[in-house]
């Protein structure tokens, strides 16, 4: 098991690497933040000393060397507009998307297995002709739709909750819901999905055959085998969040990670976008890599094969 | 009826299990195995988007500014004019609705044309030959997941410019590792299966194995993994647009119309509601052909 530990953290930090290479030439595809920095009366003269000071003037590849140096040390730079360190900026915004994340993550797993595996269970019945109907519309509402519907109903005609930005757990409900809405109809989609397969299985006829008890069948031979393909379909989604949070948080005026990238697109804040998707990035294969030492872990044909190998 | 519910639990599973399957499948209180409604509604979409200049009685970019948020026929100055209202430019709501069609439907067959035929043939080959080919090909599926989807659609799309080339181009660019991480999970479990490994003993050729044994085994999760993107795309498309980084206005990409309404909810809502809801049966209509599908096309039922 420990080859494998180690040869899959190398890989992680292999995407990583890559990953910071793609944010770093994306940033610099996007235009040239001096022009917008200075007013429009600024002399060719202001433009060379901020260039110069920013290290704009340097060559690509000696800033791109500089950078993944930096963010080695832990250090991501100082916001362009505001000259105040990256990290300061980030940390104030994380919290919020983290907050956010997890209630919607939270709610949509809680919502998302017991109902699809009930539904899986009594395929066919009333409550899971229910169940598949709100998944489905689940997975067909356009997410800053439902948000703003949302608003429209409980901000604007009956006034019970708030319309936007960020407070007590009043303020959470409407943004949680539309966030965790789309994945919790996912997760039962696929836990369904994939317990409907593997109670077809041979193995689960077999554990019937011995005459174990329909519980145990279900959840410990059943729920443990379909929940494969659920949790690494579960972490994909989780990073659609922080990445879908962009667009919850714009809806909702939400102060969060992503609503900071997305305005520091907008102002060509360079350090901030790079630092934010990769923050976001760091997060994801972190997850990812959990979820495939538990993968292993749950399947031993991987496991042993992973070693071997 | 579902005889699998009445059966004493803890005994053996009927042989003939997989015909109530079937059965089931086609129920009609299952709205998931019902393909009328999903048959209707892209017909219609299709249809719509075939035929927009015949149909919308309006130009979908240019607006009379005298004419601007007039409300749903049915509500007090309302006209037949404009069935669904108007904007806040005096653009025909529906006439919009119905060339937004035009955009939903081209971004989304395009990009998962090639992001599944791209996604499909890593997902089969990395699973089935692994080692090093295994290695290389997954670094970069996982380096593609592990991008925010959204987010690096939204940078990459605003630093290539707005347009609908770059929006189709992006998003099969984000999209194919989703289906070669899925297909390769499923290829890896199917190479356990004995006659797997029976084929390869008698000798056959590892393309014969993943076009005979393999591919057809992955084709229910590839379908279901379509389902969920075709979806997932059309809702992409439009928080690009939403967001001002899709099919640039004045084009009637339906996100940008929600967009449009989001500063006007308390006065004109039926700006943002009518394209979401057209949004919205879309997506609903071709999640629920999916469904159908899966359940049609699954190999264990198609051996009966």
């Amino acid at each position: 098991m420990l080859p494998y530990l180690v040869g899959r953290v190398l890989q992680a930090i292999l995407s990583m690497l890559v990953v910071i290479s793609i944010v770093f030439v994306l940033a610099r595809l996007s235009g040239n933040p001096v022009h917008l920095l200075l007013d429009v009366n600024a002399t060719q003269q202001d433009v060379d000393i901020l260039t110069r000071h920013l290290g704009l003037d340097k060559p690509l590849l000696v800033q791109y060397a500089i950078y993944v140096k930096n963010i080695a040390l832990g250090d991501f730079g100082t916001s362009i507009l505001t000259r105040r360190p990256v990290t300061e900026h980030l940390w104030e915004r994380l919290p919020a998307t983290v907050e956010l994340g997890v209630v919607a993550m939270v709610l949509s797993i809680a919502l998302g297995v017991p109902i699809g595996v009930y539904s899986a269970v009594h395929r066919g019945g009333v409550l899971d002709g229910a169940a598949r109907v709100f998944a489905v519309l689940g997975q067909s509402m356009p997410p800053f739709w439902l948000g703003l519907m949302l608003i429209l109903l409980f901000g604007v005609l009956l006034g019970v909750l708030p319309a936007g930005g960020h407070g007590g757990p009043l303020h959470l409900i409407l943004p949680a819901f539309t966030l965790g809405y789309f994945t919790s109809a996912a997760i039962m989609r696929l836990t369904r999905s994939s317990m409907l397969e593997v109670l077809g299985s041979d193995y689960i006829k077999f554990a019937r055959l011995k005459g174990l008890h329909e519980q145990i069948v279900l959840w410990k031979h059943g729920l443990k085998n379909a929940l494969l393909p659920v949790i690494t379909f579960a972490v994909m989604l989780f990073v659609q969040f922080l990445g879908g949070a962009v667009v919850t948080e714009t809806v909702f005026a939400w102060p969060g990670l992503g609503r900071l990238i997305l305005e520091s697109i907008t102002t060509r804040d360079y350090p901030i976008v790079q630092a934010g998707v990769l923050v976001l990035s760091a997060l994801y294969l972190t997850a990812n890599l959990c979820v495939d030492v538990l993968y292993s872990y749950l399947n031993p044909r991987i496991r042993h094969r992973s070693a071997a190998g | 009826m579902c005889v699998g519910l009445k059966r004493p639990r803890g005994k053996i599973v009927h042989a003939d299990q997989d015909v109530q399957k079937v059965r089931s499948a086609f129920r009609l209180s299952d709205i998931g195995h019902w393909p009328l409604f999903p048959a209707i509604v892209l017909a219609a979409l299709v249809f719509a988007a075939l035929f927009a200049p015949y149909l919308a009685r309006h130009d979908p970019r240019e607006g009379d500014i005298t004419r601007k948020s007039i409300p749903p026929i049915w509500m007090e100055r309302g006209t037949w004019e404009h069935p669904l209202g108007t904007d806040r430019f005096g653009r025909d709501v529906l006439s919009r609705i119905i060339y937004g069609t035009r955009i939903s439907l081209a971004v989304s067959l395009i990009a998962i044309g090639v992001a599944g035929t791209v996604g499909t043939a890593v997902g089969l080959i990395s699973g089935y030959h692994g080692g090093a080919v295994d290695a290389i090909l997954m670094r970069l599926t996982d380096i593609g997941l592990s991008l925010p989807t959204i987010l690096i659609a939204v940078v990459l799309v605003a630093v290539s410019e707005p347009s609908f080339r770059n929006v189709v181009f992006v998003i099969a660019l984000l999209l194919w590792p989703r289906f070669a991480r899925q297909i390769r999970g499923e290829t890896l479990a199917i190479k356990e299966q004995e006659y797997v490994a029976l084929a390869v003993v008698a000798g056959r050729s590892s393309s014969w194995i993943i076009s005979r044994h393999i591919f057809p085994n992955v084709v229910p999760t590839l379908l279901v993994v379509c389902t969920l993107q075709v979806g997932y795309v059309i809702l992409l498309e439009g928080s690009l647009s939403f967001l001002g980084v899709g099919v640039p206005p004045p084009n009637p990409a339906w996100g940008l119309m929600i967009a449009d309404g989001r500063g006007f909810l308390a006065t004109a809502w039926w700006i943002s509601l009518f394209p979401g809801l057209a949004m919205l049966l879309t997506v609903l209509a071709v999640n629920l052909l999916g469904d159908w599908l899966r359940d049609r096309l699954d190999p264990k039922l198609r051996q009966l």
